[in-house]
């Protein structure tokens, strides 16, 4: 005899965490970026933490929230050490769900990333400023939900788009962003189509050389953004 | 003599079977000489791998087969042309056998030209023919077996697939999905569990509820080979000969379409899980030392084939030094290698591009898809 309940609605409250995307030297089989694959699925949430304050504030939130949670971490920065602010180091630090942080301000063109990306946009910016070019640098944190929002706001600003990551061009989180900058009204503050920066459309080979020209480099980020200001 | 019999150290263990292999082989001269030369290369080109490891000149992962080579060559010497492996990630000794060069496989293991995948595929993505790896993933070859296994049956060519794993992925629900599609269809497959004792980071008594694996397929029948296992001290050295004829004896009873087999092979790898595991934590530096003395493989075969009087000692010697003049000068050539150039980043991607042109990181760069192959399959 079963215990009967008046309702029969579950909620599913889980949360999965492993890490994702190219490591070194793990080749084609351990090296792919989930991001697009688990993004896709309707009903799941999903989160790419970039630093640690990141990784502890989304993971928080994600195992408080009633749903299902996929948690990509990324190997390397696994092994990078990042600055904790002091409320960042508080017990109840929590990062909601869905909503993305502007990392870096600029006014010339908005470079969107999650994950290790962030740092080679980051990076990019960081070169790009020596030639007074001012890239803003959006971390996704979530990209189910995807915060458009923060990124029409910034792109209202700078009327530029690149988007940057690991992951494959095809139907990727890249390909996404774009899609929804041609479906709002973000699209008429666009000076130049939406660009994407991603992983190159191959399987990641073990040869040391070829695995680097596999990935987005910083280099990459800046060619396009020379490209489409002209400058 | 050029001929010998060698009764196994310990008969086969059955499960659902009134008859078994026998329980011992005959060994020719000939044969002696080449078994232990294939054990020698396995083990050299293992050797090598483990200090290009420690050198930082292989990258990533790296499953070491040392202490495991009487499974692979025993094997390997009971097949027949039309019978097909595949394996896991553990696989460098299993490319050997199977016909990959020790420069073919040190210099994939350092990512450069000469390696049997050009320095693209690295340890764990490895092929050749009848061989379909090389598997990265835990447990996914045994399904992939057992669909080889469907082909030789559809084609009628009296193939064997031989579906290999290890003790930790014996508890992959995918294995026993597997196993009942080939029961079901009563497909050509033997599975074998290389039990080495060890799965990452766990002993086989800590990860699985009942570790006579060759009783695990159920309706599948099983037989358990090689020697006892029993790290408590009743143990023994592990036999080439017994694996080779207990293969030889599935072969025959799957190639005469009785469906598939389990098959225990009750070894030992003395190397951690990958590179990245010492492989002492779950273990005692004692009990490896303690298997090197007494049951290693090449040099229990060695004691018994010149105590059986069946080769002189001047032979193993010659065998010795030949294996590893050779390995040591693909080790040489493996490092000194060149990797292939950037443009085959976007090569053999595919082996009949729709597209010609495969986009970069970015859109600005776009790339003609070349293909280099031949492909073994072409």
């Amino acid at each position: 005899m079963g215990v009967e309940f008046d309702h029969v609605k579950v909620n599913v409250p889980v949360v999965f965490r492993g890490p994702n995307g190219a490591a070194a030297g793990v080749a084609a089989q351990h090296s792919q970026c989930f991001g697009a694959w688990y993004s896709h699925c309707p009903g799941l949430k999903v989160i790419s933490p970039y630093s640690s304050e990141d990784a502890k504030g989304l993971l928080k939130a994600a195992i408080r929230d009633p749903d299902p949670v996929i948690c990509l971490e990324n190997e390397i920065l696994y092994g990078v050490a990042f600055e904790m602010s002091s409320e960042a180091q508080s017990k109840e630090f929590l990062i909601p769900l869905g909503k993305a942080k502007v990392e870096r301000e600029g006014s010339h063109v908005t470079l969107v990333a999650h994950s290790k990306a962030v740092q080679t946009c980051l990076d990019a910016a960081e070169e790009l400023s020596k030639s007074h070019i001012d890239c803003e640098v959006i971390n996704l944190r979530s990209l189910r939900p995807l915060d458009f929002s923060t990124i029409a706001t910034s792109v209202k600003k700078t009327h530029n788009l690149v988007t940057v990551e690991q992951g494959w061009p095809q139907c990727g989180i890249g390909a996404e962003i774009a899609a929804r900058a041609h479906e709002d009204e973000c699209f008429y503050h666009l000076d130049h189509p939406v660009v994407r920066v991603t992983g190159a459309d191959v399987p990641m080979p073990y040869t040391k050389t070829l695995e680097l020209n596999a990935i987005p480099q910083a280099a990459d980020v800046i060619e396009c953004v020379r490209q489409i200001l002209n400058r | 003599a050029t001929e010998k019999t060698l009764p196994f150290n310990k008969p086969c263990k059955l499960f659902r079977l009134e008859e078994g292999p026998p329980e011992e082989g005959t060994l020719t001269h000939d044969d002696a000489l080449s078994l232990y030369k294939s054990m020698n290369y396995i083990r050299r080109i293992e050797t090598a791998s483990g200090n290009l490891y420690k050198e930082k000149v292989i990258r990533g992962f790296c499953h070491l087969y040392s202490g495991q080579e009487a499974v692979a060559v025993g094997m390997r010497a009971a097949l027949r042309p039309q019978d097909t492996v595949i394996t896991a990630y553990r696989d460098h000794g299993w490319v050997y056998m199977m016909g990959v060069s020790p420069l073919g496989i040190l210099a994939e293991l350092t990512g450069r030209q000469s390696g049997c995948a050009r320095g693209k595929g690295g340890s764990m993505h490895m092929y050749t023919h009848n061989f379909f790896g090389g598997n990265g993933i835990v447990g996914a070859q045994a399904p992939l077996g057992a669909g080889v296994a469907f082909a030789h049956k559809y084609k009628g060519n009296g193939g064997v697939s031989l579906t290999l794993y290890g003790d930790g992925a014996a508890n992959q629900g995918q294995l026993f999905e597997a196993m009942n599609i080939a029961k079901l269809w009563d497909l050509p497959c033997i599975f074998i569990c290389e039990n080495n004792g060890y799965g990452m980071g766990t002993s086989a008594e800590r990860a699985s509820a009942n570790t006579a694996y060759y009783t695990r397929g159920d309706y599948v029948p099983g037989i358990w080979t090689v020697t006892d296992y029993n790290l408590a001290g009743q143990v023994d050295g592990m036999d080439v000969v017994a694996v080779r004829e207990a293969t030889a004896w599935a072969l025959e009873y799957c190639r005469s379409g009785k469906g598939p087999l389990v098959m225990e092979a009750a070894t030992y790898r003395y190397s951690g899980h990958s590179m990245s595991d010492p492989g002492t934590s779950y273990r005692t530096r004692e009990e490896i030392q303690e298997v090197r003395q007494t049951r290693d493989p090449i040099t229990s075969f060695k004691e018994r084939i010149l105590s059986h009087e069946l080769v002189e000692l001047d032979e193993l010697k010659a065998i010795e030094q030949e294996v590893r003049k050779v390995v040591d000068e693909a080790v040489k050539q493996a490092k000194g290698d060149k990797e292939i150039s950037l443009e085959e980043l976007y090569a053999d991607v595919y082996s009949h591009p729709v597209e010609q042109e495969i986009r970069g990181t970015t859109a600005f760069r776009r790339h003609r898809h070349s293909r280099i192959g031949p492909a073994v399959n072409q």
